[in-house]
Order: structure tokens, then sequence, then C-alpha cells
């Protein structure tokens, strides 16, 4: 604890028009921690480390490198001074092998000229043996996991001799399982004295893996915590500044009649290939049923089928009493069906319409909306007016353009639209995708409301927190199949093996 | 049952009052930035586009540009306008700007056609095909049926409205139903359109003009009087203002109302901006495609009966080959935002260009006549140029913003 830190920022400031990013931060790294930077959506963790990498200039402060001032003018400095950044976006070519992406960054060569491909595959294959990577340097990255594909980009890092690794939330991508081999290596890395800084909201991971923590709200550093004596709440407090529910409660489901029934659907894909295979489910009055799962299992092609936006191969649908299997989006939604969608920026919303459009994207057609065709802005407003104080949406009003709000509000407006039709089925999928704390708790709260009112609720999520927490049934889907279904109280790793197919034949007995 | 219970508001703590003042700022900008974008940058573009078309003017023929803008400017009948202006040269000056407006009428037209695809995410490059079919059926309504004068006005009009209508219902049709791209089906159908006007007119065509005399003249028919517009400013002789200029302020109004009042603008402008969201919102996209093209092409047909029954009264060969006012449509519409508002000012714009420019009303000694059309086109090609370049010009006015601010540091939020 004794040594000095081998990075230090003192009072960075960061603004853009209209907002100060970074508010005079003062943030250190000690050689070998694990430094977590929480925060909302938001709060300028990234702006901070992107002024770290080079990407931002800061307009005020000072950046410190193992005591010696550095200017960091572009990512090229970042780098020659050991430092290296592992972006959510993965920078990888996905028909070339390890060890050639490698190589792109930092290629040894022959007499300056050939590349040395031999020696890049020796590189990789000893970096990859010292911290316990496990990766063969001549896999493609097409055919390896994210997760693989995460420690190809750390690798990266490495062989540029970095000493100091940023890593932007990198557990985004991964499955459980795969965040636990994160972990793992992060720890050996600080065994080998790599510093580490971690930014995420997640508060879970980051009281597992960091050694101390500092919390940014809006620009400001408000405190560093070490990790002994932190807790969820006391975190969760300093991320929004107030109190926040981390525990949706409910009371036990008052499951009614059936109102959507799926019964052997078969979906394809863009490609053509079988997406969603013989996958059936009810979901009753007054339950939230979960289905939990890895990306692409099929999950996309089950909501486009249900929402009438993409035709099954064969199987039936049943929503309250209607059979919708294969008719349109328009004949869904007036059978009652509410559906907060994956993208609520490609699909939930115009960004350029107006809120008040916005919340009438369904019924503008309709009375009291208009009639004969002609449109009734006045009552769009009106409605608007009432539902977004109904579900607190800030920052605009009816005539604001849906773009100018957060992604918090945003998925409120959809919210107040979906549940604003009073749905007899809602289907959320990924509710809560990108939002910080303050914007999930009200999310989470209102689904089970919603369900208290006596909806059918099918949720389907990428996040395990998500499903355990609000679902009173969770169905697993694996490659296109429900692999298992669960009460709610299964545990997080008894989940994680069935969503990675490991359930499949407990199941099937 | 959607308002049940008022929301459980987040009690006790009230966020601190930065929060509630943070975000509307953010927004308040957002709508600042969109509506200086809205209005500055065309103005900054037609400015840029003058500007590059002054130095042309220098460094070709080495006179003052503000004395060719100026006649430029006199040769519009603008001037008209200003209240000094008297005399002959007032007189001048009216006739001038006819002249303009009977240029405008058409632009405005063609310019709605383009824009109003525009707002459903199409580009309707084929408004120069719809208006000459719109063109070609006024002039058959109008100089093959006999009727009496108003209902021969509105037969010809809403003939060539439709013509124009399917012209581009078909562009409309294909993307509907096969997703074939409007750009490529719009130009093709230009083509068609071109080459059949020219053979329905040309020599030995179906529709030749009759008459002893005529054999060698490649045009069609002149249209009755009864199927003429009536002037209602200037001398029907000197080819006086026609009432087609309320018809196309009819049309401004028409096209804002469409969009903003009914339930089919409404699906087009959700389809423009987002078919995805669209979709499954529940609109039915394709039929919003169809229904835009079809649209557009009706106010490109309009435009063609506009330009028939109001001043030319017969089409010939070489009139329906050196159009442009189609294409001219397509700056039009780019440099008006798609806005009704937009679109008037910058059809006026264009059409002063056109007649300001035109030969007959330059004097050679300022500016050579060879030059002057030219002078046109290249204003046109440069707020092409400037439009598509309309993020660079909001970067520099937040450039102008940002020297501004650092000028006073201490105003940081």
């Amino acid at each position: 604890m004794a040594d000095e830190p081998i990075l230090e920022l003192r009072s960075i400031t960061k603004r853009f028009p209209g907002i100060v990013a970074n508010d005079g931060i003062d943030f250190d790294l000690r050689r070998g921690e694990a430094h977590a930077l929480l925060g909302e959506n938001g709060a300028g963790k990234s702006t901070l480390m992107n002024v770290v990498f080079g990407l931002y200039q800061p307009d005020e402060g000072e950046i410190r490198v193992k005591g010696e001032p550095a200017a960091m003018k572009s990512p090229r400095d970042a780098i020659n001074h050991g430092i290296g950044m592992v972006h959510q976006h993965f920078m990888l070519v996905p028909v070339m092998t390890i060890a050639e992406n490698i190589a792109l960054a930092n290629a040894p060569t022959h007499a300056g000229v050939l590349l040395d491909m031999d020696a890049a595959e020796k590189r990789v294959a000893e970096l990859s043996r010292t911290f316990h990577f496990a990766l063969d340097p001549r896999a493609r990255i097409e055919n390896i996991t994210v997760g693989q594909q995460q420690r190809v980009e750390i690798l990266k890092a490495l062989d540029r001799n970095a000493d100091i690794l940023i890593l932007d939330e990198p557990t985004a991508v991964l499955t459980p399982q795969e965040a636990r081999e994160l972990f793992a290596i992060l720890e050996t890395l600080k065994r080998e004295g790599i510093s580490i800084i971690f930014i995420s909201h997640k508060l879970n991971e980051v009281l597992e893996i960091a050694d101390r923590i500092s919390v940014l709200r809006r620009g400001k550093l408000i405190e560093t915590v070490p990790r002994e004596g932190a807790t969820e709440a006391g975190l969760a407090r300093m991320m929004v500044g107030r109190e926040v529910l981390l525990r949706v409660e409910k009371a036990p489901p008052e499951p009614g009649e059936t109102l959507l029934e799926i019964d052997g659907l078969n979906v394809r894909d863009d490609r053509g290939l079988p997406a969603v295979r013989d996958v059936s489910l009810t979901v009753r009055a007054g339950e939230i049923v979960g289905i939990a799962g890895v990306d692409g299992n099929g999950q996309t092609e089950l909501i486009d089928a249900l929402s009438g936006l993409r035709r099954s191969e064969s199987g039936r649908i049943v929503l309250a009493g209607r059979d919708i299997t294969n008719r349109d989006a328009r004949y869904v939604l007036d059978a009652g069906y509410g559906h907060v969608p994956e993208d609520r920026q490609r699909r939930g919303l115009v960004l350029d319409f107006s809120l008040a459009e916005n919340i009438a994207l369904h019924d503008y057609a309709e009375p009291p909306d208009s009639r004969f065709g002609w449109l009734f802005p006045g009552r769009l407003i009106a409605r608007a007016r009432r539902l977004l104080q109904e579900f607190d949406v800030r920052g605009g009003g009816p005539r604001t353009r849906a773009a100018a709000l957060s992604g918090g509000n945003q998925q409120k407006v959809v919210l107040a639209r979906e549940i604003g039709r009073d749905p007899r089925v809602l289907l959320a999928a990924q509710p809560t995708r990108g939002l910080d704390v303050g914007a999930i708790e009200f999310v989470h709260r209102r689904l089970v409301e919603e369900r208290d009112e006596g909806r059918a609720i099918l949720l389907v999520s990428l996040e395990l927190e998500e499903i355990l927490s609000l679902a009173d049934r969770i169905l697993v889907i694996y490659e296109g199949r429900i692999v298992g279904e669960f009460g709610p109280d299964v545990s997080e790793e008894e989940l994680g093996i069935a969503m990675t197919g490991g359930g499949r034949e407990t199941e099937a007995a | 049952m959607t308002e049940g219970q008022p929301p459980e508001a987040p009690p006790e703590e009230v966020p601190a009052p930065e929060d509630t003042q943070y975000t509307p700022s953010i927004a308040a900008r957002l709508a600042f930035a969109q509506r200086a974008g809205g209005v500055i940058t065309p103005l900054l573009t037609a400015v840029f586009a003058f500007f590059v078309g002054g130095i042309v003017v220098l460094v070709t023929t080495g006179k003052n540009p503000l004395t060719t803008y100026r006649a430029i400017f006199d040769g519009t009948g603008l001037n008209w306008l200003f209240p000094w202006v008297s005399g002959a040269e007032r007189t001048t000056a009216a006739l001038n700007l006819q002249q303009t407006l009977l240029l405008t009428v058409p632009l405005i037209l063609t310019g709605l056609a383009v824009a109003f695809a525009f707002r459903c995410g199409l580009f309707n490059i084929g408004g120069q095909g719809q208006y000459t079919v719109g063109a070609v059926s006024a002039v058959i309504a109008g100089a093959y049926v006999s009727t009496a004068h108003l209902p021969h006005v509105v037969l010809a009009i809403v003939v060539a409205t439709l013509a124009g209508a399917a012209w581009a219902g078909i562009a409309g049709l294909l993307k509907a139903t096969v997703g074939a791209h409007e750009v490529i089906t719009t130009i093709m159908l230009n083509w068609i359109a071109f080459w059949t006007a020219s053979w329905l007119f040309g020599i030995g065509g179906p529709l030749q003009v009759s008459g002893a005399g005529n054999e060698s003249v490649p045009a069609s028919e002149t249209v009755k009087e009864t199927a003429k517009l009536p002037v209602f400013w200037g001398d029907p002789f000197l080819q006086g203002l026609h009432i087609g200029f309320f018809v196309a302020i009819g049309a401004l109004v028409v096209y804002w109302i469409i969009l903003n009042r009914t339930t089919l603008g409404y699906g087009v402008r959700a389809v423009g901006f987002n078919p995805d969201a669209a979709r499954y919102g529940g609109i039915p996209v394709a039929r919003n495609y169809f229904l835009a093209m079809a649209i557009s092409g009706g106010f490109a047909g309009l435009a063609g009966a506009m330009d028939v029954l109001g001043w030319e009264f017969r089409l010939d060969q070489t009139s329906i080959q050196a159009s442009q006012i189609g294409f001219i449509g397509i700056a039009v519409a780019l440099l008006g935002r798609n806005s009704a508002v937009g679109v008037f000012f910058s059809a006026l714009l264009f059409g002063a260009l056109l007649n300001g420019t035109s030969t007959t009303n330059l004097d050679p000694s300022i500016f050579r006549p060879e030059l002057a059309q030219n002078l046109t086109l290249i204003i046109q090609g440069l707020v092409v140029l400037f439009v598509g370049a309309d993020v660079l010009i909001l970067y520099l006015w937040s450039l102008r913003r940002k020297v501004r601010r650092q000028a006073r540091p201490a105003d940081a939020a």
C-alpha cells in the first residue's frame, strides 16, 4: 500500500458544450491494484478514461505516469506510457488468427520488412501461458467465443508492454461463466504487477474484483473507498445520490387465466436457418415469465414472431383468446399486446418525433387521436402530458424530440406508451439495457406493478440478475429451444449451466 | 386503467436542484441547434453559393460581381417590391416579376414533389418525368376535350395530377412490392417519359399538330381557350401571371396539412424517420412508400399542368427535351429543407435566378450572355454541394460558439 501511484490524475476537468463531463477529478492507481470506476451512464467514467487514453484532451488538470507528468495527445502517447485500453466493442479482424491480429498492432519482422509470423505466434503462446489465457495463436477470431476475443484484446495491450490496463464495461458482453473466467484472469494480471482500471455500473462485480472503488456522479468524484466495508446499498446511494431499492419487493404471484400460449413454434432467422425450434410456453395473467439465455439463441426471432414482424414456419400463438399466428403487427397490437422492444432507439422510438407523436405510434390512426384520417395534435399532446407525468419522464415535455432525452427517460416513454394502451400481455425485451440504477429500479418496480394489475408479462433478458429478481417462472432458451424451466429461487450457477447447453440431458429426462 | 394509482413519486429526497436544471438545458440546446440548423444553414448555404459564384464572375469576366448581381436582381423584377421604384422602371420590374413568378410556380410544385418523397425517406429523382407526363396529359385534355371553361380547366388539372401520380406510383409500387430502389426506377421512368412524349408530338407522331403546313412542326395541338388559366396580373398577350400561382400557394398549404394534420402524413413521416419503428408500431411501411411516391408524383404532374395551361399552351419536342424544371426541384427541396415555407423561398430564389440570368434580361455589357445561364447552373450546383455539406456548416457554427465560450471561460455551469 505504501508504493507510489503508477497513474495519477490531478483535478482533471473536461467540458463539452453545455456539460462539464469531468469536474476537477483526482484519481490515482497503485501498482498491481484493480481500481473500479463506478457510476451511472453519463457520469463521466468513459470520458475520464478517454482522457487518460489520449482520445480527449482535458481542459484543465494533469496526468502523471510513474511520477512523471505525461501529455496524452493521442492514443499513441498513452500506449508509449504503458497504457492499454480494451473497449466494449472489440477491434479485431474476424477472418484472421489471434496471432495475426496481435501482429497487426505490433508486428515482429525479419530485418524490419518481412512479417515474422513464427515470432508472433511464439509471443502469443508465451503471453497466453504466463497469464493463463488458454488461447491458441492459430485460432481464427470468428471461431472463438466472445470471452476469448476479449482476452485477445487484453493480450494485444500486454503485447505492447502495457502495465496499466483500462477495461470499459468488460462484462457487458459476457455470460456469467465468462465473467468469472475474466475475473480469474484479472487476479493473475494483478499478481504479475499489472494495474487495472475497471469501468462498470454493476455493483456486485465491482465489489468482487476491485481493491478500491471510485464513484462518479454527474462528472464529479464523489468518493474513493476501499472494498473492505463497502456495500452494494452504500455504493448505489453514492452513485444515484439517494436511497435505491436494489431488490424488487414483490408479493407472490397470483396467476389467473392463460393469456399467452405458444405451441410448437418454429421460426427461421434472416439467413433462413432455424432460429426458434419447437418452442412451447404459456404465460398467465398476473405472472412474470422470464426467458434467460445468452444473446443470439433465438430470442430476437421469438420476439419478432410474437410481435407480427416475422413469419413463423409452423406452430401456433394464441394471445388473449385470439390466434395471432402470422398476423401482422397491427392485428397483434389490437389483440391486446404491448411490447417494450429490445432496441429502443431502433424500434421503440422515432427519435426525430416529439414525445407526443411517439406515444401515439400505435394508435394515431384511430379515434380519439384522429377521425377520418384527420389528426388532432392537441389530443396527442394532452394524452402525452398525462402519461409523461404518470411515468415520471424528465428532461422534456410532449413537444420535445425523443432524441433529446436520456436513455432512462426514453425507456420510460416506451413504457408509458405500451402500458398506457392497457395491454393484456406485455413483452419486455431487455427492458433495462443500458439504463442506470435509478432507471432500472423504476422499470422493475413498474413491471411488478403491472403484473399485480393482472397483466401477463413475458420478460426476455440477457441479465441473469434481472430475470432472477423479477420472474416468477424462468425458462432457459438455448439454440432456439427451451431447455429448462426453473422456479424463482434457482441459483445463478444452475441457470448459467443451462444457458450454455449443459442442463439439457437432465431436462430431457 | 391507464391512470390507475398516481405514480409513487420518489418521495423524501427530491433530486438536487441541479438535476432539474441540468437536463432541460441539454434539451434546450439541442432544440436550439435544430432550429438554428433549420434556418441558418440554408441561408448560409445560399450565401456561400453566391459568394463562390461571385468569384467565378470576377475571374472569368474581370467585372465587379456586385454589379453583376445587381443587374441580375433587377432582371428578376424583385425590385418591384421596393416602394421607391416608380415610373417606367416600375413597369419593367412588374413585367420581370411576372416572369419570375411564372417560373416559381412549377418550381414550388416540383420542389414539393421531391420534398414529400424525402419526408418518407425516398429520393424521388423522377420529378422531371412526372412533370412531363403531367404536361402531356394536360395538353391532351386541354386540346381534345370540349366543355365549358371551369370544368375544362379542372378536368385538365385533375388528369395531369393523376397522371403524374400514376407515373411515380409505378416506382412506389416497385419499391413497396419487390424493393426496387426508387432512384433507379424513377430515372428509368424519366427516360421513358422523355422519349414517349418526344415521339407523341414528333414529326409523324400520333399527336402531332394537324393542319396544312404543320407537317414539319414537331409540336402538339394548342389547348383550347376554355382550358387556359386566367391571367390575374399583367397582360395575357405578354405572358402575364396566371392563377396557377395561387394553386402553387395552395399546394404548399396542402403539403403542410397532409404532413402535419393527417394520419397519412404521420405514417409517411414515421416511415421516413425510422421504418423499423414504424413497422413495429403497426404502420404499413410498403403502403406508405407507394402513397408517398404517388402524392409526390401528383405534385410534379400538377406542375406540368400549370405550365401547359398557364403560358405554354402547347408542347414541342425541344421544350420537352430541354426542360429542367423537375431537376431544379431537387435543389429547391434540398435548399428548402423539405418544409413548406422553405420550398416557397427556395423556389422563388431559383425562379428569380433563372429569369434574372436569362439572356433577354441581362445587359451584355455587364455580363456575357453565354455565361449568364451558366451562373445559374453554377449556383444550383453549389447549393446541392453545400447542402450535402451542411454538417460542415453546422460544425463551423459550433466552432464559432466555442470560440465565443473561450472568450469568457467563467461561464462554465
